[in-house]
Parts: C-alpha cells; sequence; structure tokens
C-alpha cells in the first residue's frame, strides 16, 4: 500500500488512491512496462529484466525511470518485448545486451531503431505502438490495460479506473438492474457455447437454494491457445471485480477461481489480487462499506483438459474427479454440492466491469447483432506475427489472419484455419471473408470456442491434421460415456489407419456414422464437438481423403507412410552432410559421388529433408522413386571429374 | 406438480421431476437402457437410452434416464434416427467389450440388428473386456456396502474397474454386482469372473 488510504471505504477513497499513484508516476522521466507473462519468460524476458534493472541502479537513475512488470502486450513471437512510456515505443526481441543501450536511449531521448518492428514486405520501422499494423485494426478492451498495470499492483489497477464498476454496481444499482444491463448488452459467454450472460446470471438468481456461487473458468487447455492466462497474468483484478459484481448480481457470497495447474503464474497473480484486494477491503467483509460480504478462494485444476467443462470443473471443485455429469438442469440450478453455481469464462467475467462503467448500450455498438464486444483469439501457427489479438466480433477471417497476422510465414499459400480448438473445424480459403461470431462460425461447422485460431498453410494434411485432433481428444477424454470413450477410440484407429495409407473406401462413411453418434449422444461438449475437424476436413477437404485412400498419396507429403525421401541426382552437391547425419545409414554416395538413398533402410525421419543446403532432398508421394545413380560418373560440381 | 407432455404420440401425465424414461415406463412404453438401474441415481453413460425430444421448435437426442420431463414436451423413443444410433453405440461398445457379452446387451444387440464384430477388427490388439463400464457394479457396490469394494480408475480408453485390496473379502461375501451387470462381466452365478484387478496391480502395471 502507498499511500494514505489503507482501505476502501467509499467509492471517493478511489480516486484518492488513483490520483497517488498518477502523481508518483509523473515524478518519472519514463515508464518501461516490461512483458512478464509466460510467453516472454520463455523466451528469456527474466535475464533482459534483470540486466535492465542492473543498468538502472548502475546509473543511479531508480529515480528516473520506473519498470512495471505488466502481463502479455501481444505479438508474443516478438519476445521479451517492452514499451516505453512517454511514446509508447515498442521493443521486440530484446536480447540482455540490449539493456545498456535501451536505458542511454531514454536519457538522450532517442529511439534504439534495432529493436523496433520492421515490416517483413516493406522494411519500415514502427515507432510507436499503433502504427504497427498488428495493432491498428484491433480494438483492445479487455487487454487496453495490460500495458499500463503491473499485474501486481491493485493501485495501478485502481488508477486506470479499476474497482470504479464495483463502486459503481454496489452503490448506484439494485441487483436487478445489474443483470438487466447485461442482459441489455448482449454479452455471450466467451468460454464458447455463446450462451447469453445476463440470461444465465439470471437464472442462478432466481434459482432456489442457499449459498450460490459464483465460479471464473480459467481452466483453458486447448493446444496454443492461451488467453485465459493472459488475462489473469496482466490484469487479475479485472476477472476478480467482474465476478464481486456477479456474486452482488446474482447473490452469491462466495466465488471460486478455477486455474489449471499448468498457469502457475496465473495462479501467483490471482492470488495476490485477491490478498490485495482483501487488504484494501473490496473483497470480504462489508466490502466498500457497502454491506456486501463475498469471499474468494482459487482453486487449482489437476490439469485434465475436461475440467474446463462446467459440471465436470464443478464436480472437480466438489473434490471429486474431474468427469462430466448429465447437465439437463443447468449447473445455473444444480451446480456445485447441488446449489445454483453461476460459471462463467474469464473473460466474461472481465468484461463485467467495462458493460458496467460504460453502459450496455456502449458494449452493444461494438461488434454485430447476434454478438457484441470484443473476442480475444490467440493467433497462432503458420502466420507472421503472432500472439494475442483482440477485434471487435465481425471482424472477417481474412482482416485476422492478413491484416493482423500479415499473412501466412514463408510466403506460403493459406490452406484452412483452425478455430476454437481441438474441437473446432478447419475453414477453407473460400470462407475468409465470413465475419467471425458465434452463429456464423457454427454455420461452418466450427466453432467460437474460448478463442484458438490455428492458421495453417499448404504443407499442412488436412487428414492428418484432422488425425492429430482426435488423438488429442482420444486422450483427454474422461472415458465415463461410451460414444465419446469408444467412438474415438474408433475414429482414431480409422484415421491412423488412412494416414498409413491402409485406408478403405468404406472408412469415410464409417467415420461419418460414428461422428453422427458422437455428436448426438455423447454425454457433453467434448465428445459433442469432437468430430468437428473430422467432418470439416472431409466436407471441404474431401479430395485430400480420397488421394490418401484410393491413390495412397498424401498430397501435402506430410503422411510418413505415405511419403519416401529422394535426392535428386541434378541438385546434389556430394557434400556429404545428409550422409553424416543420417541415423540409419540409409544414404549412400560418397566424396565426389552423387549421394541417393536406400529406401529399406529410410526411416523417414526428414534429417537429410532439413539439413539439405541445396534442396536437393525431395519428398515424393504417390509417385514412382526413381532409381538410385548406381554407376553414375563421379562428380564435383562445377567440374566434371575425369 | 403434474406436467404434461407427449411420448410417442401418447398423452402422459407425469410429476414434476420425474425423467423421461419414469414417465414412458408409467404408460408401458419401453425404454432400452443399459447403465439404468431402478433405485440407483442414473448415471447417463450408455446413451441407449437416447431419445429425440422436440423443444421451442428444435429437435434434439437426450438422455431419457437423465431428462427431466417438461410441459409440452414432445418425445419420440422409436425412430430411424434413434434406431440407428443405439445399433452403433451398441458396436461402438463392444469394439472393447468383445463379442463375447451376454445378458442385457446381447439382447439389445439383437432387437437392434448390431453387429458386435463390426470394429472389433480395428482393435484385434487389445483383449475383449466383456466390459462397457457403465458403472452398475461400482454404483451398487456403494450402495449395498455403504463403502466401496471397487471402483473406477483411469482416464478415457484407460478407464477400468479395480477392486481395493482390503475389501476383498467383503467382496467375496457380497456378489450384488452380479444382479445389476448388463454384459456378464459380473457373471450371474459367480460374480466378477475373471476377478476384478486390484488397484495396486493396476497402478503398478502389473494388470
Amino acid at each position: 500500500m502507498l499511500g494514505s488510504i489503507k482501505r476502501v471505504n467509499s467509492p471517493e477513497d478511489l480516486d484518492k488512491i488513483a490520483q497517488e499513484v498518477k502523481e508518483r508516476e509523473t515524478q518519472y522521466k519514463a515508464i518501461i512496462s516490461f512483458c512478464t507473462s509466460t510467453g516472454c519468460v520463455a523466451c528469456g524476458a527474466k535475464k533482459v529484466l534483470e540486466e535492465l534493472r542492473n543498468e538502472i541502479k548502475k546509473r543511479g537513475l531508480e529515480k528516473e525511470i520506473y519498470i512495471k512488470e505488466t502481463g502479455c502486450l501481444g505479438m508474443c513471437e516478438g519476445g521479451p518485448r517492452l514499451l516505453i512510456y512517454p511514446g509508447e515505443i515498442p521493443y521486440f526481441r530484446i536480447k540482455p545486451e540490449d539493456a545498456s543501450e535501451i536505458v542511454s536511449s531514454i536519457v538522450e531521448g532517442r529511439v534504439v531503431e534495432k529493436l523496433l518492428y520492421r515490416d517483413g514486405a516493406t522494411g519500415e520501422a514502427y515507432r510507436t505502438l499503433h502504427e504497427i499494423p498488428f495493432y491498428k485494426y484491433q480494438l483492445r478492451l479487455l487487454l487496453a490495460n495490460n500495458a499500463k498495470i503491473d499485474a501486481r499492483s491493485i493501485e495501478d489497477y485502481i488508477a486506470v479506473g479499476g474497482y470504479k464498476a464495483l463502486a459503481k454496481a454496489l452503490f448506484q444499482m439494485t441487483p436487478e438492474e445489474i443483470i438487466e444491463e447485461v442482459k441489455k448488452s448482449n454479452l455471450r459467454g466467451r468460454g464458447g457455447a455463446g450462451f447469453p450472460t445476463g440470461i444465465k446470471w439470471e437464472t442462478t438468481r432466481n434459482a432456489p437454494g442457499e449459498p450460490k456461487y459464483v465460479i471464473v473458468n480459467c481452466d483453458q487447455g486447448d493446444p496454443g491457445a492461451y488467453m485465459d492466462r493472459a488475462v489473469v497474468e496482466g490484469n487479475p483484478h479485472s476477472v476478480l471485480e467482474g465476478l464481486i459484481i456477479g456474486a452482488y448480481a446474482i447473490g452469491a457470497k462466495e466465488g471460486f477461481v478455477y486455474i489449471r495447474e499448468e498457469y502457475p503464474l496465473a495462479t501467483e497473480r490471482m492470488l495476490i489480487a485477491i490478498k490485495q484486494a482483501e487488504e484494501y477491503g473490496l473483497v470480504g467483509e462489508n466490502i466498500m462499506g457497502s454491506g456486501f460480504s463475498f469471499k474468494v478462494t482459487v482453486y487449482r485444476g489437476a490439469g485434465a483438459f475436461v475440467s474446463g467443462e462446467s459440471s465436470a470443473l464443478m464436480t472437480a471443485i466438489e473434490g471429486k474427479v474431474g468427469e462430466p455429469r448429465p447437465k439437463y438442469i443447468h449447473t445455473a440450478v444444480k451446480g456445485i454440492w447441488d446449489k445454483p453455481s453461476c460459471l462463467n469464462n474469464t473473460k466474461t467475467w472481465a468484461t463485467i466491469p467495462l458493460i458496467i462503467l460504460n453502459g450496455a448500450e456502449w458494449f452493444r455498438n461494438i461488434g454485430t447483432e447476434g454478438s457484441s464486444g470484443t473476442m480475444i483469439f490467440s493467433l497462432v501457427g503458420k502466420v507472421n506475427n503472432t500472439g494475442l489479438v483482440e477485434v471487435p466480433m465481425g471482424i472477417t477471417l481474412r482482416d485476422l489472419i492478413f491484416k493482423i497476422g500479415g499473412g501466412i510465414s514463408g510466403g506460403k499459400k493459406f490452406k484452412a484455419v483452425q478455430t476454437g480448438g481441438p474441437s473446432g473445424g478447419f475453414i477453407p480459403e473460400q470462407y475468409l471473408d465470413t465475419p467471425v461470431d458465434f452463429d456464423e462460425l457454427t454455420k461452418l461447422g466450427s466453432m467460437m470456442g474460448s478463442g484458438g485460431m490455428v492458421v495453417m498453410d499448404e504443407d499442412s494434411c488436412m487428414v492428418d491434421a484432422a488425425r492429430y485432433f482426435v488423438d488429442f481428444l482420444l486422450g483427454e477424454s474422461c472415458g465415463k460415456c461410451i460414444p465419446c470413450r469408444e467412438g474415438l477410440r474408433v475414429l482414431s484407429r480409422i484415421l491412423n489407419r488412412i494416414c498409413e495409407g491402409q485406408g478403405v473406401e468404406e472408412d469415410i462413411q464409417t467415420i461419418e456414422e460414428i461422428s453422427e453418434v458422437m455428436r448426438d449422444a455423447s454425454l457433453c461438449a467434448l465428445g459433442r464437438t469432437a468430430v468437428n475437424p473430422v467432418l470439416t476436413s472431409l466436407r471441404y477437404f474431401g479430395d485430400e481423403w480420397i488421394q490418401h485412400i484410393r491413390e495412397k498419396r498424401c498430397p501435402a507429403k506430410v503422411c510418413k507412410n505415405l511419403i519416401s525421401y529422394y535426392i535428386d541426382p541434378n541438385e546434389c552437391q556430394a557434400c556429404l552432410l545428409c550422409l553424416r547425419e543420417c541415423p540409419t545409414g540409409a544414404i549412400k554416395g560418397d566424396k565426389d559421388q552423387i549421394h541417393w538413398i536406400e529406401q529399406e533402410k529410410c526411416i523417414k525421419c526428414g534429417t537429410c529433408y532439413q539439413i539439405c543446403r541445396f534442396n536437393a532432398v525431395k519428398k515424393l508421394s504417390g509417385e514412382p522413386i526413381p532409381p538410385p545413380p548406381i554407376g553414375m560418373k563421379p562428380i564435383r560440381r562445377g567440374k566434371e571429374v575425369r | 406438480m403434474v406436467v404434461t407432455l407427449k411420448i410417442d404420440g401418447k398423452e402422459v401425465r407425469a410429476k414434476e421431476g420425474m425423467t423421461i424414461l419414469e414417465a414412458a415406463k408409467k404408460v408401458g412404453i419401453e425404454i432400452p437402457t443399459l447403465c439404468y438401474h431402478e433405485g440407483l441415481e442414473p448415471y447417463g453413460v450408455c446413451r441407449i437410452c437416447s431419445v429425440e425430444i422436440e423443444r421451442k421448435g428444435k429437435v434434439q437426442v437426450v438422455a431419457a434416464c437423465c431428462y427431466p420431463v417438461e410441459e409440452g414436451l414432445n418425445v419420440v423413443t422409436n425412430s430411424p434416427r434413434i434406431n440407428k444410433l443405439r445399433k452403433v453405440i451398441l458396436e461402438l461398445a463392444a469394439a472393447s467389450a468383445g463379442e463375447g457379452v451376454s445378458g442385457k446387451m446381447r439382447a439389445l444387440a439383437s432387437e437392434y440388428g448390431a453387429n458386435l464384430s463390426r470394429f472389433r477388427p480395428l482393435l484385434s490388439d487389445i483383449e475383449p473386456t466383456r466390459c462397457i463400464l457403465c458403472g452398475l457394479c461400482v454404483r451398487r457396490c456403494v450402495e449395498a456396502n455403504w463403502d466401496a469394494a471397487i471402483g473406477f480408475i483411469g482416464r478415457g480408453v484407460n478407464r477400468r474397474i479395480v477392486i481395493f485390496p482390503e475389501k476383498e473379502t467383503l467382496c467375496l461375501t457380497c456378489r450384488y454386482c452380479r444382479d445389476v451387470c448388463p454384459t456378464g462381466r459380473a457373471c450371474p452365478s459367480y460374480g466378477p469372473n475373471p476377478p476384478f484387478p486390484t488397484v495396486d496391480d493396476v497402478i503398478a502395471g502389473r494388470a
């Protein structure tokens, strides 16, 4: 706690704290917002931060430059990264040895050119964040404050207007008015299903039974997706504030934050946030003197993907194995210990303070008619700019991938985008102009999910991709109901068989038959949606399936059993590199002697393909392998050898 | 409170809180089940009792053993879609349980024309288990003994039933599970046959 206010006893106290933080910050010449979220830490941010601190200390600039450890700033592939205020100067891919240069540049009031983001095509460097195309087309509401606040400082959050929505809710609105406002805002659940949040709240409020519970679902386990983690790591108080407002509206006295075990930093920051909020009297007894009391517990998941399903999550909180149960009676009515329990996604809760502060009308004006507001996607895969993006609903997939994502990496061709995590469908090029919202994606056989977005290029095999996700879900199915457990097991066997070149014509019909049963009859959404990747792959990339089954050919040259490696004698420089690296000694040849692959020995590990400097190693699929150049004259490239 | 719904065209009056399955039984409509047993909490995992319901103009498939009756609900328990679904579920269940199942599952297989060998070749490396993990034995055991001798272990395809070694004597005398097992895994005369592996053996990889 930094100043005169020890406990927030009225909304005015929030203003005083905000004022104190602002006064403190104006004393500094510059403020560095340094991303210390998981992505940047993985890129080596800790070391850079340490060097920066040392450098500042060494030069005695502690009173001039202040470092904030923030959450995700987006564009994660450019990490470690930071922003310098004033000016919002963004630096990317910072190395520890850049620290001194950065500090000097701040003192001298200049910009370190080499750390700026440069456009891959034009080479243009961007001196402020908002000029960068990756940010220009975004609308960052939930992530807006990530750069401005130290995730471990409640004062920073209060300084950007934090807990004002809570004050407004507690002192100026009745619970019914809050629910009405949320209903009017047309906010839909950000976890994937898109259920109207206001209606869920009302159901829980009106459901018989006490006590009632509110729950934050931060058990995001999709491969390649980390939106919820980033929100909690970057701005845990926004989630907490939303949760308290929800609890007040619903009439809950107790809440849970369910964070998966694999998110230790998110857990740590949430625990700090709760502790600070308790100290300030924003959580606990008699919040801000309003008479409303609320207690929050952090519950750490035990590492099961399916525990992100609401009923499984609640079962886990009860202390049992996290398995879904039939929920024909909604969890909003009968949830934890059969009591009314309102579970919302992390991003849904974090959106609430914005709606309360700015009004339902403001929120409805963002996005589309059916899906209002913004959505955070984790844009990953074969795009140039990977990272977290927040965009208004209704943006087209094309804008997302090509304007924000900067197009496909390596100049390759776009093939498909998978939205909504492992159970999302693959969307092909012809639907790239589809606006992204809950209903449109569902129409295409995919879903919004909680915001995963994996871009695939021409080198991806769509049969193999379907196989990959079925295998992933097979490993994550709880195994409780027959359609999901056995359906995925049989599907996996069939798909693996096709990828191995053993597929038969009837397989496609069998896959469709099983998929239909899984979609209709599975106990929970995991099984019901697990077939989306398979069905959309069949629907949009049917040719590839036929090629795998009939011609035993993988057009993208991915499926190991359907490809062969071959060294083009006209390209081979007889450099011996692949010959030495081949783990099975399958490559024959010698110095000055064209290399060739003995197919029987080749295990198709792809080492030669990756290390060849002359692109002489080719992948072949469904075509005969030319005979080895035995008896061919020895060569030395450039001149014939006698 | 009493609600009125339609099951296969028949008007049915049922008490609120009843399931579709119970309401159907009242008017003599049998819905097939595997994991359901009167007197035990519905579990909703075999999905054989799937029926079509029409709600707010939308047709969806739900498990009759768990779905509570609603005013004006229109239920279809027998349609080409449902029959096919039940057939494929039985075939899928037999993928790992094998063709050697007996009892209720075998009877249902002939009723729905399910080919229990259909998916077996795909899983030929897996020993048939004669178990569909319906959980009836486990739930019956908890209820009979107030203290279960058997339970589930493992996730997904590794899910199986194990016995807790310290309860083995209890298990030898009770055998209630044999009355409820729909596949013959717990044999009507001997109980579990072969016996369930112990939890320690499964964890240690010995069974």
